[in-house]
């Protein structure tokens, strides 16, 4: 009886273990003056050549930003945008001039750039199909796709707003008289075009609907080819955003000039955006960006001056590590 | 075997719907016969449910007993409702059912499958939970019992198939399967002995007595009992109640009626012992059984920590208004404005989204999104983490080996889980005496006999008060003291200490001139032979030889008559047998003679009572003289002399007040001769009185054994000592030091309790004592009024003289008793007297009732609106337990009522410090930082999804994928908090226990204050802020790689998540102070998870993922060198004001435990030991009890102002 007692009182007996004990092996920092002035002072010494290296990246990347729409608007028609914009009989054809600034060596990417265009609207965003545009067989998938679904003649391929809206203006460009080739092939994503917008899904509709939005699509293409509707239905996060029209591929010498001949069809007058034509080098920053580095260098710099206060503190008024003077109750005497 | 179990299972649930819970159920006309009698309950022996020709017997419930919360049928929907009762489940229970709308801004799983989860871990939990009180049910259930069937025939049957009525066998150590009526034991005389350890923690044996007079055919044991076949009686007793120590009732049989008493009810769930078998009928079954009766759900208690998170989630319900109702109106004023001329949303054609001929409604529309959208903002498992890391918590608690007691083996227990944290916010504890300071054992240490004092061992409280001279000496010489050498003096002062002595359990006497038959020498040795003899026969207890030693032991109902049996023994008067009508004692009468067996026949015992406080018993020794040995409470007894039976009263009256003094339970020992009339004649009365029934009997009993327990001849006084639990003096001392309150709530007499008081150094000398009694006279005499107005101008002066306090130290003890609380405690007196209360050192109530115990926690609690912790070990805690905003438990000797209604139990009071100081300090910070975390967290991924929103024309899109929302908080961000939650530790264990002060940011509630809590929320704004802004201005509007891409809103939304996950990650990283592995591989695999997560994602096929995220990290993301220096940079960014904040406060403003964390890094502890220890001196709340205080007080009277090293030698050991 006692020996069973005793077993049992064993078997109550909590195991010993490191992890119930709590006494697992810890690291516990504690953050000394050492400490803190060096994490500062490395921060700053991280971030004021990373934002030196950004800031010459972006220094480093051409950029020629040509604001067109309302220079492209015949000044008769002024306070009527809309009729211009949508009277199929109006000379849309509008040249500019661009000076390059310094020399950009290929490959040159041309943006178009659409200022108040809310293409992350949740209504836009989720007016697409995304199986119509993968399979042939999913055509009549055009539920999400309100208003812009079909009509008598069948589903519109690809419906929705987001392809419905597709932008239409077009950029030509000239070096004195001799064009530019421009590289439309490769500016969507190769995930895109494989897998996303099908090699035999060809444009069906489009376009035919009682309100035409923007531009039309080749019918015998099929819409894995059709880049400029890709990276189009790459909807942007901001209600300004730049996407990519085409490359080119040779280079552009200082002070040259650069004819652009537009094709200006893309209606963003009517709820006042704007519309620009880009061309840009990039490396491997990307574009043009000085924010990144100058945010780079200020918090160096903020890091740096934090460091410096932390050692003249140190310095002026040290606090000795495990100075038990600074225990509360030690303090509280000191009160009293 | 499985399918036997569903089997089961499904049965046992059935069952349950049917037959549990429904109370018996009487016929009219039983009803009827019921007046007639007195007693409600009927029951016919040996004709279970058979329909008697004239009435039905009664339907009685089964013996089928559930303790389950739910049944199979009732489970899902009485836990859902319970789940969902929770606001922020509510809340998320409509949001899921919205998302199968149009309102909703997302899919359906990504509300759905968090929601899921969450509830169904805590489904599961409750199941699992269910289950085990199903399974512990069905085991006793499944019990097997020998019923009598018929002809003395006896069949196993499982206990639920028990009826009452039956006859039952049960054998020696069976457990009883329902309530019983002993009809006759292996015993001729009827007597067994029964272990009720399951219902009220006693271990020692209880006697039951069948009817004697019943004259039933000798029982054999070979089961088969022919007597009973045509055994047919009825019994009419009381209806079902939960007092486990009353029954009454009749039984007729024969034409006969016997009255029924406790003594004869065997009680379901105690066992059988020292009996071969017994036969019983049954009485009450299942849930009518008085332990069935008695057992009550422990509450639901919820921390202040809980409370506050409340708010917090409310005020997020509020922000998330807000924010919804900035967007619904940023939506309808779009609609009205703007959206018209954005001719790609075709916007003339209503949608779900909106109409713009309709703003307002399609604002209100957007309401709905928007509340849904920015649910984030409310932390979907923010719930279930906490439950699962105080699950965890409460693991660590029940396996702490320094908690876990070696002598009993019991570990300690968190029994509720909920209240981890609370354990680290206490301020007053209100604690029982005995069982739980004291441990309820008895030593014999002085007697009295014939007025002359007997005993030299000093008590506990002499040899304090001898320690505190010797420490007061030694700190006057300036010299280092230490326990070791006080203990040399107290030795030294005494002189004789023998050890071996004191090996001897509840016997600590030490005098030659009694021991070893030195007796017989002293001049009033008739006396001392007859106090002797009634210490050997005047009790209720029963000797058991242990099977191992064959020593003999008593098991006695107080632990003070075992003392005085062992006393009895050590003197040469051993009790060795007592049968139903005798008591055997081996009298050594002669030094170096062998011991006579003496034979005293009982012929009544009156029992003790808490009412009567003495007891008697009658007897008639060898030579035929009638005797009454009686024993009692001094007053009690000094009442009752004859008028020449006083003749030691004033010298025993002398002695006692000595011992009182000493802090021993005193008892006074008389007897009486008597007569053989006499005694017939009152026997025949009481006897009729006996077997009486009717209301009145227990006055009539009363009243018969007051006539006889008169006239009495005083013999002398013992004093026992009720020793202090292991450690407790220095446990108090301790949470005294860490700035708790303590209070002792007693039902012992004032004296007792004062002495106690004084052993636990909770008074001590110096300290004005403010006795607030009234006195008998006036309660019996005056009129309330009076009384209430008396009581209140004592309350008056006491406060009036602890304001006017000339010299600084002053201390104040407040000590009233039950009578006088009743009135303190009504309603227009009760501040008043909390007011003195929480003004005064110490408080101790003593002669309180359980209720009052109760009403006092309430008072403190609601008065003083600080946590209260109840600590009791016996059923007159309970109600003192479950008021306490934490009740504790002592696992002890008393039993298990208090540990049933606890939340956490210990086996004994000193390992409270531990449980509060070291467990309660660590939950408290770690769940404080896990809630505030947890609201950064949700915070930061929120407000981003409102600052997208507002780029959005407020339409309710968002730039994460589903997904990413779903895991956020299921998955991707749990863990880490889980593991801070359970492990992290701002100081190590011997810290906290060395500078008791820290306790005090937890009363303070120092990092769970409005300040830290809007500190954090601040701290998330500013981290979404910053995450969305720096995010959108790295990757827009040019192109982010070399390639010449631009990123489309949903690479946007990858890149900013991933800036999340890297944040929130580093910010609990520079959280944690202690980092374990398991912190570190959470922290570091979180974020190595979401890496791979948003890859397989990708590469997934484009039908699952929606396409947005497709190929996006290989493809997209991860060539792009700016994608990694934004996510570096927004990281540092986001935690650099954090991280500012902690480095400044660090340097310039440390916390204490910053500041003993840098001690114990630079090993301070070890090479500066001097300072290291005037440092846990200081590291002290100001206290006027405990023994520290006693040593300031002492020093002071010396003229010394500081505490010197002296009190570490009670503080550190």
């Amino acid at each position: 009886m006692d020996a069973s007692t005793r077993t049992k009182s064993r078997s109550k007996k909590p195991q010993y273990s490191r992890f119930t004990q709590q006494e697992l092996p810890a690291w516990k920092p504690i953050l000394t003056p050492k400490w803190i002035i060096t994490s500062f002072v490395i921060i700053a010494i991280l971030f004021t050549p990373t934002g030196l290296l950004c800031l010459w990246a972006s220094e480093r990347v051409v950029e020629i930003i040509d604001r067109y729409d309302d220079d492209c608007l015949p000044d008769s028609y002024s306070t009527d945008p809309d009729s211009f914009i949508q009277s199929n009989n109006t000379n849309k054809t509008c040249v500019r001039t661009l000076k390059v600034p310094r020399k950009m060596s290929a490959p040159i990417f041309i943006y178009y750039q659409l200022d108040n265009f809310y293409q992350n609207h949740r209504r836009y965003v989720k007016s697409r199909s995304d199986k119509q545009l993968r399979d042939p067989d999913e055509a009549d998938e055009t539920e999400d796709c309100k208003p812009i679904n079909g009509n008598d003649d069948g589903p519109i391929v690809p419906c929705g707003l987001v392809a419905w809206s597709l932008f239409n203006d077009t950029y030509k460009f000239f070096k004195g008289n001799k064009a530019i080739d421009i590289d439309k092939k490769d500016i969507a994503w190769e995930s895109d075009k494989k897998y996303k917008f099908g090699s035999n899904v060809y444009p069906k509709n489009f376009q035919k609907w009682e309100l035409i939005g923007g531009g039309a699509l080749d019918e015998s293409k099929p819409l894995s080819e059709q880049e400029d509707l890709i990276v189009w239905m790459k909807t942007a996060a901001l209600p300004t955003f730049r996407k990519l029209y085409g490359k080119i591929n040779t280079d552009l010498e200082a002070n040259e000039t650069i004819t652009v001949v537009i094709q200006n069809n893309y209606n963003t007058y009517v709820f006042g955006g704007e519309k620009k034509v880009a061309l840009s080098t990039a490396n491997w920053i990307g574009g043009k960006n000085d924010f990144f580095g100058i945010s780079f260098l200020t918090i160096g710099g903020v890091c740096f001056f934090v460091a410096i206060n932390f050692i003249l503190l140190y310095v002026l008024k040290p606090r000795p590590l495990g100075d038990p003077s600074y225990l509360s109750w030690n303090r509280n005497q000191g009160a009293q | 075997m499985a399918k036997g179990i569903t089997a089961k299972l499904l049965r046992s649930s059935l069952y349950t719907l049917t037959n549990i819970r429904t109370k018996p159920s009487y016929k009219k006309e039983a009803a009827a016969t019921e007046e007639l009698s007195g007693y409600p309950r009927v029951i016919n022996i040996n004709q279970p449910a058979v329909p008697d020709d004239t009435q039905q017997p009664p339907i009685f419930c089964t013996n089928y007993v559930s303790t389950t919360k739910y049944t199979l049928f009732n489970f899902l929907p009485i836990a859902l409702f319970e789940q969902f009762n929770r606001v922020a489940n509510f809340y998320f229970l409509v949001a899921a059912g919205l998302t199968f709308t149009d309102y909703a801004p997302f899919d359906w799983p990504s509300q759905v499958v968090p929601l899921a989860l969450v509830v169904g871990f805590s489904l599961a939990k409750e199941l699992y939970e269910d289950l085990q009180r199903h399974w512990q049910d069905m085991t006793a259930n499944c019990q097997k019992a020998a019923v009598h069937v018929k002809n003395g025939g006896f069949e196993t049957k499982q206990w639920r198939e028990v009826c009452v009525g039956d006859i039952v066998k049960v054998k020696k150590d069976e457990f009883f399967p329902a309530d019983l009526l002993l009809l006759q034991s292996s015993y001729e005389d009827g007597m067994s002995y029964v272990e009720t350890m399951n219902l009220d923690g006693e271990t020692n044996l209880k006697v039951k007595r069948a009817l004697q007079n019943l004259s039933l055919p000798a029982a054999v044991d070979d089961d088969k009992a022919s007597h009973f076949s045509d055994f047919l009686a009825t019994i009419r007793c009381e209806n079902p109640n939960s007092n486990l120590y009353t029954f009454t009732g009749n039984l007729e049989y024969n034409g006969h009626i016997y009255p029924l008493d406790p003594a004869q009810l065997l009680l379901r769930d105690s066992k059988l012992r020292n009996t071969e078998f017994v036969y019983g009928v049954v009485v009450f079954t299942g849930n009518d059984t008085k332990v069935m009766q008695n057992t009550t759900q422990s509450p639901s208690k919820r921390s202040e920590i809980e409370l506050q998170m409340d708010k917090i989630i409310y005020l997020l319900f509020g922000l998330l208004i807000f924010i919804s109702i900035v967007s619904a109106s940023g939506f309808g004023l779009a609609v009205r404005n703007t959206i018209r001329s954005w001719w790609y949303l075709v916007p003339e054609i209503p949608g779900e989204d909106f109409d713009i001929n309709n703003f307002v409604a399609s604002g209100l529309r957007h309401l709905v999104t928007a509340l849904m959208l920015y649910g984030y903002l409310v932390p979907i498992s923010l719930y279930v983490s906490i439950e699962a890391v105080k699950i965890l918590q409460a693991r660590f608690i029940n396996n702490d080996l320094h908690l876990y007691d070696e002598v009993t083996g019991v570990p300690a227990n968190a029994r509720t889980s909920n209240l981890n944290e609370q354990l680290g916010q206490v301020d007053t504890i209100l604690s029982d005496k005995t069982g739980t300071l004291t441990c309820n054992q008895m030593d014999f240490l002085k007697c009295s006999i014939a007025g002359c004092p007997y005993g030299k061992r000093p008590s506990e409280v002499e040899l304090a008060a001898a320690k505190q001279m010797a420490a007061q000496d030694e700190s006057s010489d300036g010299s280092l003291s230490d326990s070791s050498s006080l203990e040399a003096i107290t030795v030294t002062d005494d002189g004789n200490i023998n050890k071996k002595a004191s090996s001897i359990k509840g016997f600590s006497f030490q005098d030659d001139r009694l021991e070893h038959t030195n007796w017989l020498k002293e001049p009033n040795s008739d006396v001392i032979l007859l106090f002797f003899r009634i210490l050997a026969v005047c009790h209720s207890a029963i000797p058991e030889i242990s099977e191992k030693t064959g020593e003999l032991t008593y098991e006695a109902e107080s632990p003070d008559e075992g003392a005085f049996l062992v006393a009895a023994r050590e003197f040469g008067f051993q009790f060795i047998k007592r049968t139903q009508n005798s008591v055997v004692v081996k009298e050594r009468l002669k030094k170096d003679q062998e011991p006579v067996e003496k034979e005293y026949s009982i012929l009544t015992l009156l029992d003790f009572t808490s009412k009567r406080k003495r007891m008697s018993v009658i007897l008639r020794d060898e030579s035929g003289q009638l005797l009454m040995f009686c024993k009692g409470a001094d007053t009690i007894i000094f009442d009752r002399l004859a008028s020449n039976g006083k003749t030691y009263l004033e010298a025993t009256t002398k002695n006692l007040n000595d011992y009182g003094e000493a802090g021993l339970r005193t008892l006074a020992l008389a007897y009486k001769k008597l007569e053989e009339k006499e005694y017939s004649d009152w026997h025949e009365k009481f006897h009729n009185a006996q077997i009486s029934s009717g209301s009145n009997r227990e006055e009539l009993l009363e009243e018969l054994s007051d006539e006889m327990e008169r006239g009495l001849t005083l013999v002398g006084a013992t004093a026992v000592e009720d020793k202090l639990q292991n450690g407790v003096p220095e446990c108090i001392d301790r949470l005294a030091l860490a700035g708790l309150k303590i209070w002792v709530l007693t039902g012992d007499k004032m004296e007792t309790a004062i002495n106690i008081g004084f052993s636990c150094s909770l008074l001590r000398q110096g300290m004005k004592q403010l006795c607030i009694v009234v006195s008998a006279e006036m309660l019996a005499e005056a009129a309330k009024d009076v009384v209430k107005e008396n009581i209140l101008s004592q309350i008056t002066t006491s406060m009036q003289s602890i304001q006017n306090k000339k010299e600084p130290h002053a201390a104040f003890a407040l000590i009233i008793d039950g009578k006088t609380l009743t009135y303190a405690l009504e309603d227009d007196m009760k501040f008043k007297f909390l007011n003195l209360a929480v003004n005064c050192a110490s408080v101790i109530c003593c002669r309180v009732s359980p209720k009052q115990k109760a009403l006092v926690v309430r008072l403190v609690k609601e008065g003083t609106g600080r946590t209260t912790l109840g600590i009791g070990d016996g059923a007159n805690d309970v109600g003192m337990i479950k008021e306490a905003d934490i009740g504790i438990g002592i696992s002890g000797v008393e039993g298990m009522q208090a540990v049933m209604a606890s939340d956490f139990s210990i086996a004994q009071f000193r390992f409270l410090e531990r449980l509060l100081i070291v467990h309660g300090h660590w939950c408290y910070k770690r769940i404080s930082k896990m809630i505030c975390y947890f609201f950064y967290k949700n915070i930061t991924l929120a407000l981003t999804l409102f600052y997208f929103e507002a780029e959005t024309g407020f339409s309710g899109q968002m730039h994460y994928d589903d997904w990413y929302m779903l895991l956020y908080n299921v998955f991707l961000t749990s863990c880490p908090v889980l593991a801070l939650g359970v492990l992290e530790k701002d100081i190590c264990a011997e810290f906290c226990l060395q500078f008791p002060a820290l306790y005090q940011q937890g009363p303070k509630n120092l990092f769970f204050d409005w300040y830290r809590i809007i500190g954090w929320l601040a701290n998330g704004v500013y981290a979404s802020f910053v995450i969305y802004l720096v995010n959108i201005r790295i990757f827009s509007p040019e192109s982010f790689r070399k390639e010449g891409q631009t990123a489309d809103m949903y690479v946007i939304g990858t890149a900013m998540f991933t800036s999340i996950i890297w944040v929130v990650n580093v910010q609990i990283f520079l959280v944690s102070h202690y980092l374990t592995s398991v912190q570190l591989h959470t922290i570091w695999g979180s974020i190595v998870v979401w890496y791979l997560i948003v890859y397989i994602y990708g590469l997934m096929p484009v039908q699952w993922s929606a396409g947005n995220i497709y190929q996006q990290l290989p493809e997209v993301l991860g060539p792009a060198y700016k994608f990694y220096l934004s996510t570096v940079f927004v990281t540092i960014l986001c935690n650099l004001p954090y991280l500012i904040h902690i480095s400044y406060q660090r340097c310039y403003n440390p916390e204490d435990h910053h500041v003993l964390q840098e001690m114990k890094n630079m090993k301070k502890d070890v090479t500066d030991r001097k300072m290291w220890k005037r440092e846990q001196v200081k590291a002290t709340q100001e206290t006027e009890i405990g023994l520290s205080a006693r040593v300031d007080a002492r020093m002071r009277m010396k003229g010394k102002t500081t505490r010197k090293y002296s009190s570490l030698a009670y503080s550190s050991s």
